[in-house]
């Protein structure tokens, strides 16, 4: 039985590092949702795991690549801080002066400039690693303190608040969503385009004359992807919006309000489609460019990185403004998500995403490690921290699970790893 | 005699202070293997990997086909069709064959992306005539064995045209049949025109395989004779104790 199953596994060729993670997702899952009493597992719950995994997701992506080619970075949650506070004051107090109070530009100016300035720091650290040879490690850790400082000076500590209402539905709640509708496309789409895929590459590897794997393990994959995309639509849209809410949203929009009250549902939220859209991105850039190439291989053997003409520093440079560009779109969603920015947005973060990215299999001593990986690596501990805040477990003693967690994690890959050679 | 592939005029590189190629000059002639013999820390490697770009010179010049080469980078030498195959090998073991194969030099779609579907089909192109027995394409070489490895690295050299090769150690880390391959490969390179920089241990092997031996000791220069003007002996001499062969004794009694 054991080898029938290990045997299917092999022929679908699925990472078994992959299973291992969802495996553990699961298991932790209908662990809460017994001690809940079924609370965990519900449309709500779901829906709000997945809005509070999206920031540090966003973030764990770009520290893959920093992991990967042996560096870290300290800095994410203090630059987070940083950004939101002078995104937060370009909205409020600075663009209203210019483009006038209310312009529909105001967030996507704001979301350029917030960009454009993460990715500026970024650069900055990168080429004070790669070019100074200061290690990531000091570099990012007074940018931890420096950003964080530098955020309370922007405003002398004063929260920020409140936030322009269409930069708020970057970050979810009620509004900030795809509607049912809007789910629904959205997930046949992106359906249709995964079955395309699979069969594609399938197909593309044939006429290469390599060896393909069978045919019903093409459909099986393709069956599952099918299934986990409809089914988070589905349970995205099963989660009703309160009637006062609803009430209030379809009268702001001019919608005649049905006999027997709204029935409006949340769907799936836009900071999930931007954590997905991020998610597709720097998988593209991880396995298909010549970028995300020259990561990997700085990051398994940085001398022969180098001896292939590689050029590291200016490599360094760009992994460091892309993590920072990408700690602006964490800070879009998370200081949308409050609706304003206070002090202390994304304190600790930065251990967040750093776990999130070991977790989901990112190896500290570089090479190895994947976008999906750490975005699982967030949901396992987002899911955590959620699931221990509903059961009433104090504080500190979340910490210390947490902790535990991590560290016991990190183990279990590298007994893994000495096991499979890999 | 025809312009050399290469001239390496009065190199010097130190290094903290200690002189590691001390005015060296040394040429290499398309269809010629020259070896480089010294001592562990005689300069050879260092030397080499001026040529490769992997250090940049404080001093001297380097002429390639008759004209001066400014190389700074790898990538520099590999715009002159100079190739290395380090000791090290220089692979991302997490990686696998064909992206070390084309590591810098990605085949890429027109759209940009690296195609690896079509480096993949010329990795097995190219190692099916290097070492048909290879068949781990999918798997990171650090999964592969020694010899394996050691012809990813050959495959790498030999893919991109090299007009010139620079072999540091290459039959280290192989067995029997394995160095014998190699040693057939530098045979069929030759012929091909290729000028090859042989670096090794090995006197057996060099004076199996080279038309001309340049011998380091200290960083400099101790001499460069032709293989059959010489004997073992000669060279032993050449590299331990940095004397010139005495030739006169050669000719009065050949030897054997």
């Amino acid at each position: 039985m054991a080898r029938g199953l290990k045997s299917f596994f092999r022929q679908l060729q699925i990472d078994t590092r992959l299973l291992g993670m969802v495996g553990a997702l699961v298991v932790l899952w209908i662990l809460f949702d017994l001690v809940t009493g079924g609370r965990f597992l519900t449309p709500r719950n779901l829906f709000n795991l997945s809005v509070q995994t999206a920031s540090v997701a966003v973030m764990a992506t770009g520290m893959v690549f920093v992991i990967v080619t042996r560096h870290i970075d300290l800095s994410v949650g203090s630059l987070l801080g940083l950004l939101g506070m002078i995104m937060g004051t370009l909205q409020l107090n600075i663009l209203p002066d210019i483009v006038g109070s209310g312009h529909w530009s105001i967030w996507i100016i704001t979301c350029l400039v917030g960009i454009a300035v993460g990715a500026l720091v970024g650069a900055f650290q990168g080429w004070l690693i790669g070019y100074l040879a200061i290690p990531a490690f000091i570099v990012t850790l007074g940018g931890l303190l420096v950003w964080r400082g530098a955020a309370w000076w922007v405003t002398s500590g004063q929260t920020v608040a409140p936030l322009d209402p269409t930069f708020k539905l970057l970050g979810g709640g009620a509004e900030g969503t795809l509607g049912a509708t809007g789910s629904w496309i959205l997930a046949i789409i992106a359906a249709v385009v995964a079955v395309v895929l699979i069969f594609l590459s399938r197909r593309r590897k044939s006429t290469h004359g390599f060896a393909v794997k069978p045919l019903w393990a093409e459909y099986v994959l393709a069956g599952v992807s099918v299934a986990v995309i409809l089914g988070f639509a589905f349970v995205m849209n099963s989660y009703p919006i309160p009637e006062r809410a609803a009430i209030r949203m379809m009268e702001a929009r001019g919608e005649v309000i049905p006999e027997g009250g709204p029935t409006l549902v949340h769907g799936i939220a836009i900071p999930v489609v931007i954590l997905l859209v991020i998610a597709i991105a720097m998988t593209v850039v991880a396995r298909r460019t010549r970028f995300g190439r020259y990561v990997f291989a700085t990051g398994g053997n940085p001398d022969a990185a180098e001896l292939s003409g590689i050029n590291t520093k200016f490599l360094t440079v760009k992994i460091f403004a892309l993590m920072g560009a990408l700690t602006a779109v964490a800070s879009v969603i998370a200081s949308a998500r409050l609706g304003a920015v206070g002090n202390d947005l994304g304190t600790l973060d930065e251990l967040r995403v750093i776990a999130a990215a070991v977790i989901g299999g990112t190896a500290l001593s570089g090479g190895i490690g994947t976008i999906y990986g750490a975005i699982i690596g967030a949901l396992i501990m987002q899911s955590l921290q959620s699931g221990m805040a509903m059961v009433g477990v104090d504080a500190p003693l979340q910490s210390i699970v947490v902790g535990v967690v991590l560290v016991l994690a990190v183990f279990i890959d590298i007994v893994y790893r000495k096991r499979t050679g890999g | 005699m025809a312009t050399p592939l290469v001239e390496m005029r009065d190199m010097q590189i130190s290094f903290g202070g200690i002189k590691a190629v001390d005015h060296v000059s040394v040429d290499l002639y398309p269809g010629e293997v020259v070896g480089l013999l010294g001592h562990n820390g005689a300069g050879k490697s260092t030397l080499i990997k001026i040529l490769s770009g992997a250090y940049k010179a404080d001093g001297g010049e380097i002429l390639i086909n008759g004209e001066k080469a400014v190389i700074n980078s790898p990538r520099d030498a590999r715009a002159y069709n100079i190739e290395t195959i380090y000791q090290t090998l220089a692979l991302a073991d997490n990686l696998d064959a064909a992206s070390n194969l084309f590591l810098g030099r990605e085949i890429v779609t027109p759209l940009g992306f690296v195609d690896d579907d079509k480096m993949e089909a010329e990795t097995r192109e190219i190692m099916g005539r290097l070492n048909p027995n290879f068949e781990k394409f999918s798997a990171p070489v650090s999964a592969l064995s020694g010899g394996q490895r050691q012809s990813v690295a050959i495959a790498r050299a030999v893919y991109f045209d090299a007009r010139i090769l620079i072999m540091d150690e290459p039959t280290a880390a192989l067995g029997v049949h394995e160095t014998q391959m190699v040693a057939e490969l530098i045979e069929q390179l030759k012929a091909e025109g290729i000028g090859i920089f042989l670096i090794s241990h090995d006197i057996q092997d060099v004076f199996k395989l080279c038309d001309r031996v340049s011998v380091m000791k200290n960083g400099q220069l101790v001499g460069t004779e032709r293989v059959e003007d010489v004997t073992e002996d000669d060279v032993l001499g050449m590299i331990i104790l940095g004397k010139q062969p005495d030739k006169n004794r050669k000719t009065e009694e050949p030897a054997t």
